[in-house]
């Protein structure tokens, strides 16, 4: 917990609630730190990653209140009062999300460094249009980048998790 | 990596005006951060205390006022984008706003944001440009109106003085048989070259006609020059001097040889995209 031990004499602390994962915690924390930093060095949850720090990437990608946001670059004060979503609170009871399962059959991911953020992209397309066509799956997932599949099995892996959701 | 800052979280326009003159330079108005977090993150910029205006009511309203459509300085893009009201209004505004950066910017950024920081590659300005628009700055409980062509001022620099803040949006509601249209082209991140027009037909003819150029050059301008040459002709001699418009809209874009493109190959793309622009405009306002 460097960021509790390293802070200077006088240095403003917030005390903040959020919901990650359907848990609420109770956290202290300076305005400047950044909601990926939380998320991964404080709760322990690592799926979401830092690769360019510049919000253009996606692989840091977080739901805050269902919505797709860049935690590279949101501090975390922003999740006040407010529900987070992480690759690790999709799986329930044991069994996968369809999103998860799609993305293994259809072959979605190689490195698998793209799709914790790439996932969770799709959870909030698929919850705003349960049917998206190809050109509004390639429009709304245009900011999370990928250097492994070709996007094509990313695709095929949403219109699958589509169908199984509707069914 | 981010430093430290104090936050601040005013909750009135003149409490975050006060904070802004007592702080001066080592203060800054924090609204999604999109932009500014990234300097910081940089190093390009320090401050010491960030104003977060999110908590000061009323700054992200969207509504119709006195033959105006009134947008909040924090309204966000996605919001642009999905609104009722814009949606009827200002088709043109909807399909700019779809189209900024990706998904999770347009989450968190907003309108006002864009516009203050000034950064020559931005869409909004353009096309507000062409629609007539207006800006409320406020400071304290002072108000004050800016023509949004003297809003932007160089690149990165705005009319806005460093205690005052962007309020909203004003965009005079569409005459009949009037449309906007913006088109860019680009391949990197951001847009490269934008280009807005406005029409307002009568019978076959051209009744007004308002061109802006974004993007190329460091600050979105007007092209009188451009707009001249098709104001009061017919729809078929306008479309004839579309070339030509689409020249001397090029010539005044200013633009810059950059990463983006060289000088002549901005101003081509220019014309390139006047000419769609003014085609599309057209067939929307029939
Ligand atoms: C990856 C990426 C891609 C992008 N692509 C595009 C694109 O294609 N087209 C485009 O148009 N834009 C693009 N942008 C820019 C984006 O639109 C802006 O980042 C966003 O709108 C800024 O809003 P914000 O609320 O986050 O501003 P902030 O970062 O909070 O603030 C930006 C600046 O404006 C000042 N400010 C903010 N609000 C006010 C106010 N109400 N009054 C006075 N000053 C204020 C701040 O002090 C700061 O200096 C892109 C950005 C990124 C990161
Ligand atoms: S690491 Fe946040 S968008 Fe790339
Ligand atoms: S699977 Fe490797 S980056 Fe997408």
């Amino acid at each position: 917990m460097a960021s509790l031990t390293n802070r200077p004499h006088g240095a403003q602390t917030m005390a903040i609630s959020l919901e990650v994962n359907g848990k609420t915690y109770e956290l202290e924390i300076e305005p400047h730190e950044l909601l990926l930093d939380v998320v991964r060095d404080r709760l322990g949850l690592t799926g979401a990653k830092r690769s360019c720090d510049v919000e253009v990437c996606g692989a840091c990608t977080l739901l805050l209140d269902g919505r797709p946001v860049s935690s590279c670059t949101l501090p975390a004060f922003e999740a006040r009062g407010k529900r987070v979503e992480t690759i690790e609170g999709l799986a329930a009871g044991g069994k996968l999300h369809p999103l998860q399962e799609s993305f293994i059959e259809h072959g979605g991911f190689q490195c698998g460094f793209c799709t914790p953020g790439m996932i969770l992209a799709a959870k909030a397309l698929l919850a705003e249009n349960s049917n998206p066509s190809d050109e509004e799956i390639k429009h709304f997932m245009h900011g999370n980048i990928c250097r492994c599949t070709g996007y094509k099995k990313i695709i095929e892996s949403i219109h699958a998790a589509a169908e199984k959701l509707r069914r | 990596m981010l430093r430290r800052f104090r936050l601040e979280e005013p909750g009135s326009i003149p409490e975050a005006s006060a904070l802004l003159a007592r702080h001066g330079e080592t203060a800054r108005i924090y609204a999604g951060g999109t932009e500014l977090l990234l300097v910081m993150k940089e190093g390009l910029a320090r401050y010491e205390r960030l104003v977060n205006v999110k908590k000061i009511p009323g700054l992200d309203q969207i509504k119709l006022d006195n033959g105006s459509i009134c947008i909040g300085a924090l309204v966000t893009h996605r919001r642009l984008a999905t609104d009722g009201l814009i949606m009827q209004h200002l088709p043109a505004l909807v399909a700019l706003e779809k189209n900024v950066a990706n998904i999770r910017v347009r989450e968190v950024g907003t309108i006002g944001g864009n516009l203050c920081f000034a950064e020559p590659h931005a869409d909004p300005g353009t096309l507000l440009l062409a629609l007539g628009a207006s800006v409320i700055a406020a400071k304290g409980n002072d108000r004050r109106e800016i023509p949004i062509e003297k809003f932007f001022v160089d690149a990165y620099e705005s009319a806005l003085a460093d205690d005052e803040l962007l309020a909203e949006i004003r965009i005079p509601r569409l005459p009949a048989r009037s449309a906007g249209a913006y088109l860019k082209f680009g391949y990197l991140e951001r847009p490269s070259v934008g280009v807005a027009v406005f029409l307002t037909l009568e019978g076959n003819a051209v009744r007004e006609a308002r061109i802006a150029v974004g993007c190329a050059g460091p600050t979105p301008r007007r092209v009188s020059a451009a707009e001249e040459l098709l104001r009061g002709k017919s729809l078929d001699e306008a479309s004839r001097r579309l070339d030509e418009a689409g020249a001397a809209a090029g010539r005044a874009s200013d633009a810059i040889s950059d990463l983006h493109g060289s000088k002549d190959y901005k101003e081509h793309i220019v014309g390139v995209l006047l000419k769609r622009a003014f085609t599309q405009a057209a067939e929307q306002c029939r």
